[in-house]
């Protein structure tokens, strides 16, 4: 096995798949010759040429106009939206178009396509290039979301959600790009999309998180074993449709839930998460269920400090979750 | 028709109280819940606010004079308005029958004789006896589940969690101890914080002592206002003797006379007292809770006591009584007033943080001579704290019909030996004068080493 980044396990997967099926191809902004902002598609250009590899304008709405024609005939297109803060141009197609095509064709349609973007914040990208945007998609029934915090899910999802016969929402933590690296088999293999993962388990309290926090919380939760506090980390890895069953399990164990994004608190999809705990398995509950998100701003801000204000971190995960153990 | 003043009922197990000074003349118009005696019982005085708005008529027990609760004091009325003379008669706790069956649905069941129709705003506190009901704090929902299946008293789990909150570790510790030994189940229970301030050691002690001397000399020179009455003579000055001064002497003689006193001392290093409190200090004051040295004495005790229960008993003519709860009284300086022992009840069922709160809250009573009579009631055990005046060790005198009573010295750096070198060590010399009739040496002996153990092996 190789050490890979999640970005290296991202183009992996999309290498492997594009030279298994034809029909799978790139659509985005600079992700031809250029081989994408991130370098997520780097060589791919090179290697299966123009037609595959599709440098488009910067139009988001066409970039997913685009993949839902080619998949409504077949195609398996992988659109990539530069920075998850541009696809609200594209946010008409998704909701109204992709996510509804097999409900009002009553099966008849389907759009097998996957939407890559790259979220979130702390790489001083400021108010149009770090924002996440998941809550406003979990919230519509027809499309997938997945965020995947480490290589071997990066890449092991990303082939599931190319291969899957609807349309997907994948979500890169672009902070953790370079930063998170991990053991990754070379060739083919699956993460199905739906199961979450206990990536570390323990007693006292239960940490959820997804994407780049997740990453935090395991290391929030090192520190706290230190202190003598057993934290069970869950990686919900698949936001829709959600592990309800490995999200009770988890609770029902530790009686105490540290739900962590970095999306702003308000509407944000850790409300699911405490609604589920909260109506499934209240009599098992030891304190109340903690949200630790960013804050109710605008956007995340330019400004450095105001950054590191905004991002929710390893510090803060660890107090807020050392905090709850000692309720 | 005039209003009933009536003795109240200041305890449970108060039946009598001592008028002790008028604050309305008769005639005099009084407002409602205006202070207008006040009453002693069992050492502490209270102030008995008037029930109702009117003029005080008739006063008919005088300041002096000791009477059972429920009797009629005085009426208060309409100036000019007549006393009926029968009532004055009539045993009270009739009256408060016929009265409860007049108005039935008046206010929640007030046990004890109050005054009339409105209970007195003291009396209703006086109804949470300090230490019988524990506070359970917030019960999560796992928590009462577990409760419940598992048939537990929540009363009997120690909480650990934010504020002493039982939390679902402390109970699944509780279940899984049950079968075991109860002193065993109290074992973990002291990871909580709370505050007093009785117990002090060398560093804090000596800039207390000046600040207390100061205060002592204010509050002589304050003495003018209600000047003790002296009498010159030739011989000397007589202070005439306060009701207090005489209950204390009345109670040292016979405790002498009682019980044969022995006293014996060990001493204790309170090394791990010192990083416990200075760790969890801070986490204790977030919780509004004042740690203090007291606290670690009482639990160290209470639990020392659970594993001795010989010591924890009255002698009594048909044989050894051995007391089933624990309530263990601290005794407190009132200065130039003398002393009071609030008790601490049940002091082996509460956590640091909950012993830490009582010791707050009575000592904070006891300084500003609020307790309740139920508050100095019912002790077993006393702990003297004769350290904060800078006595190493003392002899302290048994609080009849207690057992034994440990004196805890002055908490001093001492160079001690330790591992055969010469170590800088906080130590205390604990005293324990015990009633050699219930006690031999040994037994009194295997008791203040348990203490010690408890003290030095504080985790």
């Amino acid at each position: 096995m190789a050490e890979m980044t999640l970005v290296e396990a991202i183009r992996d997967a999309m290498d492997e798949e594009m030279e298994r099926d034809e029909n799978v191809f790139i659509v985005g902004e600079d992700v031809g010759q250029r081989g994408g902002v991130f370098r997520a598609t780097d060589g791919l250009f090179k290697k299966y040429g123009a037609m595959r590899v599709i440098d488009s304008p910067l139009a988001e709405l066409s970039i997913v106009g685009v993949g839902i024609g080619a998949a409504l005939y077949g195609m398996k297109p992988i659109c990539e939206i530069q920075f998850a803060d541009f696809i609200y141009p594209a946010f008409n197609q998704i909701v109204s178009e992709a996510s509804k095509m097999t409900y009002r064709s009553n099966g008849a349609w389907s759009v097998p396509m996957v939407i890559r973007a790259p979220y979130g914040g702390g790489i001083g990208g400021g108010l149009y290039h770090s924002q996440s945007i998941e809550g406003f998609f979990t919230h519509v029934p027809g499309l997938k979301v997945v965020v995947p915090s480490s290589p071997y899910d990066a890449k092991g999802l990303l082939i599931s959600a190319i291969r899957d016969p609807n349309p997907v929402l994948y979500l890169e933590p672009k902070k953790g790009y370079r930063l998170i690296r991990g053991e990754v088999p070379k060739g083919e293999f699956t993460v199905p999309i739906g199961p979450a993962n206990i990536t570390k388990s323990g007693e006292d309290l239960t940490i959820f998180a997804y994407g780049m926090m997740h990453f935090y919380a395991q290391k929030a939760a090192e520190n706290l074993e230190k202190e003598g506090i057993s934290v069970e980390v869950v990686d919900l890895r698949t936001l829709v449709p959600v592990d309800q069953d490995t999200i009770l399990k988890s609770i029902k164990k530790t009686g105490k839930a540290l739900i962590v994004h970095e999306d702003n608190l308000t509407g944000g999809y850790g409300g699911e998460i405490a609604a589920i705990i909260a109506e499934h398995a209240f009599t098992f509950l030891d304190a109340p269920v903690r949200r630790l998100a960013g804050p109710d701003v605008p956007a995340v801000p330019f400004s450095h400090p105001m950054q590191e204000w905004f991002m929710v971190n390893e510090e803060k995960i660890t107090n807020a979750a050392r905090e709850l153990a000692h309720y | 028709m005039p209003t009933k003043v009536i003795m109240p009922k200041l305890g449970e197990s108060v039946v009598e109280g001592t008028v002790m000074n008028w604050l309305k003349k008769a005639g005099d118009s009084v407002e409602e819940f205006e202070s207008l005696l006040e009453v002693e019982s069992a050492k502490v005085n209270t102030e008995i606010p008037s029930p109702a708005a009117g003029t005080l008529l008739k006063i008919l027990v005088q300041a002096g004079e000791t009477v059972d609760a429920g009797k009629i004091l005085a009426w208060i009325g309409e100036s000019g308005e007549q006393v009926p003379a029968e009532s004055s008669q009539e045993p009270a706790d009739m009256e408060m029958k016929h009265r409860e069956q007049q108005e039935q649905e008046s206010a929640p069941a007030q046990t004890a004789p109050q005054t009339e129709s409105k209970p007195a705003p003291m009396d209703l506190e006086n109804q949470i006896a300090a230490g019988r009901d524990r506070d359970l704090g917030f019960i999560s929902p796992v928590v009462a589940k577990i409760a419940s299946e598992n048939q537990v008293d929540l009363t009997r789990v120690n909480g650990t969690g934010q504020g002493g909150r039982i939390s679902k570790k402390d109970i699944l510790s509780y279940i899984k101890n049950r079968g075991e030994v109860e002193a065993e189940q109290e074992a973990p229970a002291w990871e909580t914080p709370g505050e007093g301030d009785l117990f002090r050691p060398t560093e804090m002690q000596f800039p207390e002592r000046f600040a207390t001397r100061n205060e002592t000399s204010e509050s002589t020179s304050g003495e003018a206002k209600k000047p003790l009455q002296m009498k010159s003579s030739t011989a000397g000055q007589l202070i005439p003797h306060t009701k207090i001064r005489r209950r204390i002497a009345d109670h040292m003689q016979m405790s002498k006379r009682t019980s044969p006193h022995v006293t014996t001392v060990m001493e204790a290093d309170m090394q791990n007292i010192f990083f416990h409190r200075a760790k969890n200090k801070q986490s204790f004051e977030n919780q509004g809770v004042h740690l203090t040295f007291t606290a670690y004495f009482l639990v160290a005790t209470a639990r020392a006591l659970q594993k001795y229960p010989i010591v924890n008993s009255s002698w009594t003519e048909e044989g050894i009584l051995l007391k089933t709860a624990i309530n263990i009284g601290m005794a407190a300086s009132l200065g130039e007033e003398g002393l009071i022992v609030p008790v601490i009840k049940n002091a082996d069922s509460f956590s640091l943080i909950g012993i830490a709160r009582q010791v707050n809250s009575l000592g904070d009573r006891a300084r500003n001579h609020s307790l309740a009579p139920d508050d100095v009631a019912d002790g077993t055990f006393t702990i003297t704290n004769h350290g904060t005046a800078g006595s190493l060790f003392a002899t302290p005198i048994i609080n009849q019909p207690q057992c034994g009573i440990l004196g805890v010295g002055l908490i001093q750096k001492r160079a001690v030996v330790s591992a055969d070198a010469i170590a800088i060590r906080p130590m205390v010399y604990l005293s324990f004068s015990f009633d050699h009739r219930i006690l031999d040496g040994s037994a009194a002996d295997g008791f203040l080493a348990e203490v010690v153990k408890n003290l030095e092996k504080w985790n």
